[in-house]
């Protein structure tokens, strides 16, 4: 049996009406707050969490925080911006890129790139692509650079420079979730996590960054389902038209070339076949890969999960605590 | 260099199973299907290997078939050590 991009088909009013009760029953009964903070990014996922916010609480309860940085792309500002005068909701733009500097977010990442490419400065361009895969081998992960006069070249990072970068990195998600839950204690709001399934389900967050939240509305939902529901609550088309990328380094980084095995449409069908125990020939066909290949997909999302559980992780404790009462 | 083996396994013991009880590493057991070592283990691992041997492993070097258990990992270093060490064997 063959299948093709139709499972992930979604009634998407009876799925923003389900949302939405789900979301005024969680900030009234369980968490307790009046309203919620959105980090709007500028991208499909973050759009898509204020559009329901606003849809099940009306704007005036939902705060946009624009976030950018050093890196930032003046696009995702610009998309944003434009998001929130859509949506008529209240927000504000802080630049983090003051506190990434004091913390020392750029020195420590430019001092492990300085490492493996020691002509490195403030005018060079990076990211880092992930290698292996697809192909037969170990992931590992590479640097690229792009000096001023745009020549770019790659070099294979050493683990220690590798993880101080993702490190350093890391920064400014963590910085961003102090910043939205300053706006959320301030207003008694909660806080909203805009991972789709993809992410959420592999583990494509930092633990206490961008993973941080009260409350994710679309952690259930490939992201083919949140461009549908997108294009459904008619939100911008340069929004429902925008490519993943991280937003993280200054070379355009697509979030198939650091993390998934595939771009997101074929990563959701894969993600919903090995869900489903279809067999790697089925998914071979409908993507158009070797049988071999959709095999090492299934690896891959399965090594995803293994790997990235110590993000989903709460403190481990020695024995349950009594008398902590946990949120039904 | 008989005990590759050897001292692979005393790493990957200390390093990773850190002691742990019950958890310990046969010479064909696959690291990936037994969940020993994730991606960054096996960056750790590559790591270890480079510096302890004094080898460069390549790009298109890092396989399951090179690395993914002692065996392998045995044949593989013994092979990348193979032209130095006939330099010095009579």
């Amino acid at each position: 049996m063959s299948f093709g991009p139709e499972v992930l088909a979604l009634d998407c009013n009876a799925e923003i009406q389900r949302i939405s009760e789900w979301m005024i029953d969680s900030l009234a009964n369980r968490l307790r707050r009046r309203g919620v903070v959105v980090a709007i990014s500028g991208g499909i996922d973050s759009s898509v969490c204020a559009a329901l916010a606003v849809r099940a609480l009306g704007p005036e309860r939902v705060y946009g925080l624009l976030l950018p940085e050093r890196d930032s792309s003046s696009d995702s500002a610009r998309r944003g911006e434009l998001l929130a005068r859509h949506l008529g909701i209240a927000f504000e733009t802080h630049d983090i890129a003051p506190a990434l500097q004091a913390l020392g977010c750029y020195r420590q990442r430019d001092d492990a790139i300085r490492h493996v490419v020691p002509e490195y400065t403030d005018a060079w361009k990076c990211k880092i692509v992930i290698s292996g895969g697809l192909e037969r081998g170990i992931n590992f992960f590479k640097l690229v650079v792009q000096s001023p006069d745009g020549a770019q070249r790659e070099v294979r990072l050493p683990l220690r420079q590798y993880l101080q970068i993702v490190a350093a990195t890391n920064f400014k998600q963590r910085v961003r979730k102090n910043i939205e839950y300053f706006h959320a204690d301030r207003l008694n709001y909660a806080v909203i996590g805009t991972p789709n399934r993809l992410e959420y389900d592999q583990g494509f967050f930092v633990k206490n960054g961008d993973g941080a939240a009260d409350l994710k509305p679309i952690a259930h939902l490939y992201k083919t389902q949140v461009y549908a529901l997108a294009r459904h609550m008619e939100l911008p088309a340069e929004i429902c038209s925008a490519a993943p990328t991280t937003d993280t380094y200054s070379l355009a980084q697509g979030q198939d070339e650091f993390y998934f095995a595939l771009p997101h449409a074929q990563m959701d069908l894969a993600l919903w076949a090995h869900d489903h125990q279809r067999p790697a020939a089925e998914l071979a066909q409908a993507l158009g890969l070797s049988e071999a290949q959709a095999q090492r997909v299934y690896a891959d999302i399965e090594a995803k999960r293994r790997t990235t559980q110590y993000l989903h992780a709460s403190a481990l404790l020695v024995e349950p605590v009594d008398g902590v009462v946990k949120l039904a | 260099m008989n005990d590759i083996k050897v001292q692979v396994r005393r790493y990957i013991e200390d390093n990773f199973l850190m002691g742990a009880r019950g958890r310990s590493v046969g010479d064909a057991d696959s690291f990936l299907d037994n969940h020993i070592l994730d991606s960054t283990g096996f960056l750790e691992l590559i790591t270890f290997l480079e510096e302890h041997y004094r080898i460069e492993i390549d790009n298109d070097e890092m396989l399951p078939e090179n690395l993914d258990s002692l065996l392998r990992i045995e044949a593989f270093v013994r092979r990348k050590l193979a032209p130095a060490m006939q330099d010095v064997t009579p």
